[in-house]
This record gives C-alpha cells, structure tokens and sequence, in this order.
C-alpha cells in the first residue's frame, strides 16, 4: 500500500497547484511508531509530508464535517463510505470534493502489528465506493468473510450473562469520549451527553452511566456504521466498542438488507419509511 | 537518609504484613495494560510494568467522588442540608509508583493546597497515603521526563524510593512516613545508597527523547496565544479527554449534584478542557466555542500559565502517556518545543 503514496503526492500537487481545491485532507508522519496524524496540506511545497501506510487508522470523513472550503480528501473504502453517509447528511457537499480514493488492504492493529485490525480483517469494501481519482488498482473484494461471529455469540448468550459481559468490556471506560470523537457519524452541535437542560445522563464512572452513554451513541449510529474501526482505534482503554454498533449493523442488514455508504442515491433505513419495513421488534 | 535492602524472598511477606495497617493500591494487569487499583486480601503488586495506563492520580483524586448527600424530602427536617459523606482516609500506601507519578502529585498539590485554601478531600486523601515509588531502570520511548525537571530516580513527592536490584530491591526512606511503612513491613537490612547514583546515570542515559522549555518563561503570554501555529497544530486533535484523563498533572473537576427521587448526593468528576462543555457559561455563552481554542488552553495552561505563576517549571513531568495514547497523534513534545521556540514578528 506504501505504493500509493506517489501518486497521492501526484495528484495532491496537480489540484493544488491548479487551484481545483484549497487544501488536501490526508495523513503524514507519527511521532511515535504505528501512528500517523491527520493533517491538512494547504500548499504544493508541503505535499511532500504527506504519507501513506498501513498505520492510516483514523476515518477522514470525520475531518471534513461542515467544512465550506473546496477540499481533496484521501480516502480508503471506509472513509469513502463515511462521505457517502456525510454528503446524504448533509454534512459536505459532493461538490466541494475531490476524493482521491485508495484501494485498501487494511490497517494493521495498533496494539498487535502482526495483525491487521479486526474490521479490517473481515471488510468487504476495500474499494472506494466513490472517488474522483484513483490512487491504484482496485483490489480484490473480501467475500468469504464471517464479519458477525463475535456478534452471534453475544446473541447466544443467556441475559444475566450477556450483562456480565457488557459490564466487564466497559469496565475501563473512563468516558474520555475519544470514541465518539474519532467518529464521523458523531457531530451532533451538542451530543446528549453533553446537554444540561435537562441533563439526560451523570458524568461520572457510575455503570449505568457509562453504559447508557455506549447503548445510546451505538444506537444513534445504527444503519449508518461503516464498521471503519476508528472508534476502536481511537480508544486509550483498547475497549471493544464495536461490538455494540456491529450488531446494529448486522441488525440493519437482516432487517433492510442494508450497508451504510455505498451509494448517495438512497436515505438511510432508519431515515425513512416503507410501508413493508419489518416491525416484528416493535413491542 | 536510611537505605534498606529488601531480598525479593521477604517482599511477599512484608506486603501481607502492611495490609494490617495500611489499604494497598499497586500496580495490576487489568485487561492488556497495568494500572493502579487496590489490591485484594491475596494479591501482590505487579511491578514488572513500563508505565501504567492511567496515572495513580486517581488514589487522591478520584475521578468520581462524593462530596455530600442531601434529601430533597421536604418532610425531612433536615431537607436540602448538605452532609458529609462518609469518607475512608485510613492510612493507605501506593506501592510501585514510577517518580514522575509522585512529581506530578507534588505540582497538583500547589493547587489544591494553598495558602487560602486546602482542598479537604484532596488532602486528607494525600495525607494518609504513603507513597512507595520504583525507580525506572526501563524508560519507554515516549519519555521525556528528564528534560520536564523530573527523572527516572526523582525522588520529590516520594517516602520511599526502590530500585529493582535483581535479587533484592534497595529502599531509600525519604520521609518519616516512608520510614514508618518498612518498619511495618519488617524490612529492617541495611542497604547500600551507593547503588543509586550509577543506577540513575544508567537510566537517564536511556532517555533520548527531550524537551526544550528554557525560553517558556520568558516569553509573553499574549504573543504565544496569537501566534499562528494553533489550528495547524490541533487539526488533527479530536478534543476527546485522553489526554486530560491520563495525565497524571491534569486537576480540572466538575461539581454535578446528581438526584435519584428524593435522594441526591453533590459529586466531583475530572473534567477536560477539551470539551465544549468545559466552558459553556450558565447564560450560554461559551469563550471556547473552537477546536484550536481548547487546544491551545491545554498546552498554555501546562507550559506557559502554570510556568509563570508558580515558578516551578512545567506542569508536565514527562511520563509519555498523552504521546502514547493520543488517538491523533497529537505530540506535547511538539508542542513544548515549538511554543519554546516561537519568535513573534514584531
């Protein structure tokens, strides 16, 4: 994947030189190992920082969000499916974008380089689903992935050990918010958690809390996750947060034969209504 | 200065001797990290670690503490009057903390300690708590506490100071506390102090990564708050509170009265400047509406404010654990260095 990196410099100089956009969205050099820092290029001299590797975890859709100017954004299958979700909520327009997309081979764990990252592991669109310019040749799609293993057997399991579970994956949880940050399907003005009038939920360490907090973000994102891991990635604590908004996920594909992102053309599950949409979970 | 040499084959013992008298807080594996927690009837302090995740702050300052309770049962006579929780400040020890941990409590301290005022949690908190540091023979990458007036043998803030020796750890008494606690443990071999000055210049040696601070103070406030690096420098910054959370200097709490029917207790939790809440005014105004605003406070508050008022360097001690665990990437070190190194045109 190191390859690309040429050509986004290429194609990065040429718009910005040009004058089709103001500035490039991308990644360039960590300070420390198996990391790299979102950056914005806003001239051709400094296209020169930018890089791309196996360490570009975090979703730059999420860096777009309400931005006015006419941007170039580097973008992997999930973060192209992340514009998708942000161009039909009108968080950017498709018109102010130049999405240089980026066949994708996954991103490596960062606590366990050996490894690609779980999502990444089991992806099933590692293309770009939209893009303007391309960085390589399209790779082959994942297909004989079991993206919902650990989700199944969750569901499996009994309700008192179900609780048990949940309660151990958050008992890190500090409510540092690094999950909800890092994602671009979080840019509510003001999240719940933070309104005061009235105040929906505590800010402290108590369980409830924390859990209402990862229950009701996980639900706010459900038909709307591209499983891009950022969340996870992001987390200090290594929680595993996606296995809330994965059974979501697979919720949403069994109920609507849904994938958030893949095309501008069609609202979102739970953004619309069919008269034939399932209600059987309806009490 | 009393040195005790502590054979590894007595540590066990002595810690089971110290649980009479003191609550233990070590270091332990939870999940894939260690961090501080009490350590039960049976259980030993892990002291083959790094760094831990979060700093012991939390033993002093806890990120959810009561303060009072209340009753909001106007049939109680003593409705909506504020009382005491109950609290526990028996003595307490924190076994195995690295140096830059215990400097960091000394510089949290000046704020919840000062001449009008004395934080009774916070205090009483420190006062029974005895702090048994270990030195680091093993510096992580990220850092950078020698150059942040700190080190890998610092003793400020300490009772007591270990180094690992192999076979036996070598204890350096610092205070009287520090001495009490290896009486009570029954730790009474002499040791030998030479072993701390080689074994220190061994580990400082091993920190390659600094920091450049010596022009912080001088240089105007006004001029660093404008300067035109901020939204370069936070553009990648998610403003989630790892940084804030994990550092071991960062003091900032919220006051929350939080009701279940007619019961309620007053709460503090830690807070973050990095968060929009942080600075949202009661008319709902908010100073900090910015992402690079809330950014720039956070290193002007550690490496510029702090640094003017108190005099006593940075309020930063080099431990590495924002480097480490910034989902962005963001770099104190970075930072420090280019405030440090900021000229504004004139």
């Amino acid at each position: 994947m190191e390859s690309y990196i040429g050509k986004i410099k290429e194609i990065s100089e040429r718009l910005l030189n040009d004058g089709t956009v103001e500035c490039v969205v991308g990644f360039r050099k960590g300070t420390v190992a198996l990391t790299n820092e979102p950056c914005m290029i806003t001239k051709a001299s400094d296209v020169k920082d930018l890089v791309w590797d196996s360490n570009c975890r975090l979703n730059l859709a999420n860096y777009l969000t309400g931005r006015k100017e006419k941007i170039a954004v580097i973008a992997k299958g999930c973060d192209s499916r992340n514009i998708v979700n942000h161009i039909i909520e009108n968080k950017i327009s498709r018109e102010q974008l130049v999405i240089i997309g980026v066949p994708c081979k996954g991103m490596v764990d960062k606590n366990n380089p050996e490894s690609l990252q779980s999502n990444c592991a089991t992806c099933t669109h590692r293309n770009p689903v939209i893009y303007d310019e391309l960085c390589g040749e399209l790779v082959e799609e994942q297909t004989d992935v079991d993206k919902y293993e650990d989700v199944r057997a969750v569901e499996a399991m009994e309700t008192q050990e179900k609780w048990a579970f949940f309660e151990e994956l958050l008992s890190g949880c500090t409510r540092c918010y690094a999950c909800k940050n890092a994602c671009p399907l979080c840019y509510c003005p003001t999240c719940f958690v933070d309104e005061s009038q009235p105040q929906w939920i505590g800010k402290g360490t108590d369980p409830i809390d924390v859990r209402t907090y990862h229950f009701l973000r996980a639900y706010h994102c459900a038909g709307r996750c591209t499983d891009c891991g950022a969340c996870e990635a992001a987390c200090p604590q290594n929680i595993k947060v996606r296995q809330f908004t994965k059974k979501l996920e697979k919720d949403c594909n069994e109920l609507y034969g849904w994938e958030a992102g893949l095309t501008v053309d069609q609202r979102p599950p739970l953004d619309s209504f069919k008269l034939d949409d399932p209600d059987k979970f309806i009490m | 200065m009393k040195v005790i040499k502590i054979d590894k084959k007595t540590w066990a013992g002595g810690i089971n001797s110290l649980r009479s008298g003191y609550r233990l807080i070590g270091p332990v594996v939870k999940g894939d990290a260690h961090d501080f927690a009490e350590l039960a009837s049976d259980e030993a302090p892990d002291m083959a670690f790094g760094n831990t995740r979060l700093s012991p702050k939390s033993v002093i300052f806890p990120q959810s503490e009561p303060m009072f309770t209340y009753s909001l049962d106007e049939s109680d006579p003593e409705h909506h009057i504020l009382k005491d929780s109950t609290k526990d400040y028996s003595p307490r020890a924190v076994i195995g903390m690295r140096p830059c941990d215990a400097k960091a409590i000394s510089l949290v301290r000046m704020n919840f300690d000062t001449p009008d005022y004395r934080d009774p949690y916070w205090m009483d908190a420190y006062d029974a708590t005895t702090f048994v540091g270990l030195a680091c023979d093993n510096p992580c990458t990220t850092c950078f506490c020698t150059s942040a007036g700190c080190g890998p043998y610092h003793e400020e803030g300490l009772d007591v100071l270990l180094s690992d020796c192999g076979d036996a750890y070598e204890a350096k008494a610092l205070t009287e506390k520090g001495e009490k606690l290896l009486a009570a443990a029954g730790w009474d071999a002499e040791g030998d102090v030479s072993i701390f000055e080689p074994k220190k210049a061994d580990a400082e040696a091993k920190i390659t990564c600094t920091v450049e601070t010596g022009n912080l103070r001088g240089k105007n406030s006004l001029d660093l708050y404008d300067a035109p690096f901020w939204k370069e420098l936070s553009f990648a910054c998610i403003n989630c509170g790892t940084c804030t959370y994990t550092c071991p200097t960062c003091w900032c709490f919220d006051i929350q009265d939080e009701n279940k029917g007619k019961e309620g207790v007053r709460m503090r939790n830690w807070d973050s400047c990095m968060t929009s809440l942080f600075t949202m005014h009661g008319s709902g105004h908010n100073p900090r509406t910015e992402k690079h605003q809330r950014f720039r406070q956070r290193f002007m508050h550690k490496l510029k404010y702090f640094v003017d008022k108190y005099d006593k360097g940075l309020m930063c001690v080099g431990c590495g654990r924002c480097v480490q665990q910034c989902p962005a990437n963001i770099d104190i070190r970075t930072i420090c260095n280019k405030m440090n190194g900021y000229e504004a045109a004139s």
